[in-house]
């Protein structure tokens, strides 16, 4: 719908406030590209919101510098910035119509009365809401209270767009939808969009990147499948994806489980405190004869099946490791050879996908 | 279904349809009888009192009927003025009250709560004692040797005591000061209840904080500002009190108008037709406010 609208990129460099004694933002450093989709990922209180607050304006940090383009804005009051925000709780204006609530920002900017309301309903065509201009929110659904609050934050084509959690207030499958929908309008939009959010499987869904954020930190920045396969610590193995994890002994760039050498692909990252093997559920091979001699063997007995619908989960006992889940389709293919429970089950994890990381990241 | 229509009594076929809409009938005998003791006493000391006061209205002092009582309220100038008086004052109150409640109520919805919580504790101290009390104290405040005028004095900013109490500024003063609280009470729960999101929103999409006050959080104060400009002015026009004390006789408010007629002249008609006067003058205030703040359309959320 605007072509017109050149994106910004957006470069934070050593950003950091603290709350009392409690480090919000521990000098953040991010470079975000034009038009780019990323999500700031972590858990509640590990400073994501406020990173947020500052590119919008609303947390004033304790010192660093933020670019849009090339402009300076760490002293930017708000409502200059130019920004498109969505926020979790919609912020919409209950006492004003779908119509009015859109073209706020477009009176704001003194736009005509009538560009107004052509731009609105262009913005809510966009998100499927033409025609419900003159509702009011209150007879609006869960899941259109977060469009209209979509198109009012892209009427007036910003071109830098702020999310914070918008679709945390929705039910599971309204929820899935919407990522689905918001990845769609991303690309048509020509805008860089930050969002925020603490759902792990959202972010791997819509980001072009992820910024795992920890403790004020950045942790990892990457491609959901890089972030997702080649976790840099075990905070983010942990918090990206299901995974069950296992103590080894590095020396030399070598990893030892229960003295046994693990066949690893991937890079070990350095940091402090010990090492882990992380593996994934799904990425576990179930053998019918012997494990091949080129991955590794993590064999064992089946103690209990569990059946998901989707999928099937294996939870097997190691003798050494301790437990491991395997995760397998629940069509014919999985099942077929699938060992009862108490029987000895074959378990191959190959070097690509054997991940180890540090405990914290240095 | 030939053992469903046995266990019933046979009056319906469904399944203990019967027993359900008798249990359902007994709850609602319940919750009326529960409010009885309410209704019954509402109706007793209030509406019957009511009721007989204002038919005294429609009786001359010989005891027969007759429309003097009102004929003479709008042929009296005494009256009249009386009327216009009440009017004015309660009108200055209330702005005044708005004045000084508005400003006070945004800035305590900025503080932390718990900040908020202990300021709210000054409002509501004298909300809690004695309107006999605050007058009286108001009274050792303002009259001509009083502390503001002896401080005033002292410190050479003039040199003849103000005329503070015993008049209209008295009067106002202290009505201000008993009335502020029915203002802030009303007002503060809705500002408190604004989503600050919403202030943030109108200021990330573009608005001004000035801006974003007056289209966004202004709108949305109404509703509690209308409730206490109505709790605040309705209580101002049936006012007895403070400017009883404080007027000092100089001003004549419609209560103390009501006062003296039964008192010093014992005319309970015509004492009854200014009560029917106030009373049925509140109503129409209420619902021409009502008229003119839009109110049905704030409220829909």
């Amino acid at each position: 719908m605007s072509s017109a609208v050149q994106s910004l990129p957006i470069d934070i460099a050593n950003l950091s406030k603290a709350y009392g004694a409690i480090k919000a933002l521990d000098d953040v450093s991010l470079n975000i590209a034009a038009g780019e989709f990323l999500t700031l990922l972590g858990p509640s209180g590990s400073g994501k919101t406020t990173l947020l607050m500052a590119l919008a304006g609303f947390a004033r940090p304790d010192s660093g510098s933020i670019q849009f383009g090339t402009r300076e804005v760490i002293t930017t009051p708000p409502h200059k910035r130019g920004l498109g925000m969505v926020f979790q709780s919609y912020a919409l204006f209950p006492f004003m119509t779908v119509a009015e609530n859109v073209a706020y920002p477009l009176k704001v900017r003194k736009v005509s009365k009538s560009d107004q309301k052509t731009r609105a309903e262009r913005a809510l065509d966009t998100v499927q809401l033409g025609g419900y201009g003159d509702r009011r929110i209150n007879q609006l659904s869960g899941g259109q209270r977060q469009r209209v609050a979509l198109a009012r934050a892209m009427v007036f084509e910003p071109k830098i767009i702020l999310m914070d959690e918008p679709l945390s207030a929705l039910d599971k499958k309204l929820r899935e939808h919407m990522q689905i929908e918001l990845k769609a309008l991303h690309q048509k939009l020509d805008a860089t969009v930050v969002y925020v959010t603490h759902d792990q499987r959202e972010a791997l869904t819509m980001s072009d990147r992820i910024a795992v954020v920890n403790h004020g930190r950045i942790e990892q920045i990457d491609t959901p499948e890089r972030l997702y396969r080649q976790p840099h610590s075990f905070f983010v193995a942990d918090f990206v994806g299901e995974s069950v994890s296992l103590p080894v002994e590095v020396a030399n760039d070598t990893a030892k489980l229960n003295g046994r050498v693990l066949k690893s692909d991937l890079p070990i990252a350095q940091g402090r405190g010990g090492h882990r093997l992380v593996i994934r559920p799904e990425l576990l091979e179930v053998t019918t004869g012997a494990v091949p001699e080129t991955a590794n063997d993590l064999s064992g007995h089946v103690h209990d099946i569990i059946y998901q619908g989707d999928s099937v989960l294996v939870i097997v006992s190691h003798e050494s490791a301790g437990q491991i889940n395997v995760r397998v389709p629940a069509n014919r293919a999985g099942q077929t050879g699938l060992p009862a429970k108490g029987e000895r089950i074959g378990l191959a994890l190959h070097p690509e996908d054997t991940i180890i990381v540090p405990e914290h990241v240095s | 279904m030939s053992t469903v229509a046995e266990t019933n009594d046979g009056s319906d076929m469904l399944h203990n349809a019967g027993k359900l809409k008798s249990e359902k009938r007994r709850e609602s005998l319940t919750f009326f009888g529960l409010s009885l003791p309410a209704i019954l006493a509402i109706l007793v000391v209030v509406f019957l009192p009511i009721f007989w006061l204002s038919s005294l209205s429609f009786y001359d002092a010989a005891g027969e009927l007759s429309s003097k009582n009102y004929a003479r309220i709008f042929e009296s100038k005494l009256y009249r003025r009386t009327f216009v008086v009440t009017f004015q004052i309660s009108v200055a109150v209330t702005l005044i009250c708005v004045l000084l409640g508005y400003p006070l109520c945004y800035w305590l919805t900025r503080m932390p709560n718990k900040t908020a919580n202990i300021l709210m504790v000054f409002v509501l101290v004298p909300f809690w004692t004695s309107v006999l009390v605050r007058t009286y104290a108001w009274l050792v405040l303002l009259q001509r040797k009083g502390i503001i005028n002896s401080s005033l004095m002292h410190f050479g900013v003039i040199d003849e005591p103000l005329q503070l109490a015993h008049n209209l500024t008295g009067s106002i003063i202290g009505m201000v000061h008993i009335m502020l609280p029915f203002l802030i009470l009303p007002l503060y729960a809705t500002m408190r209840s604004i989503d600050t999101d919403l202030v943030r929103a109108a200021v990330g999409l573009g608005s001004s904080p000035r801006g974003a006050f007056w289209r966004v959080f202004f709108p949305m104060s109404l509703p509690g500002l209308f409730a206490g400009v109505v709790l605040v002015f309705i209580l101002s026009l049936g006012f007895y009190v403070t400017p009883a004390l404080l007027g000092g006789g100089r001003v004549q408010m419609l209560a103390q108008r009501i006062e003296s007629t039964i008192t010093v002249y014992s005319n309970w008609g015509a004492a009854s037709a200014l009560g029917v006067v106030l009373l049925l003058l509140a109503l129409v205030m209420i619902w021409l406010m009502n008229r003119v703040f839009g109110l049905d359309k704030l409220f829909m959320r």
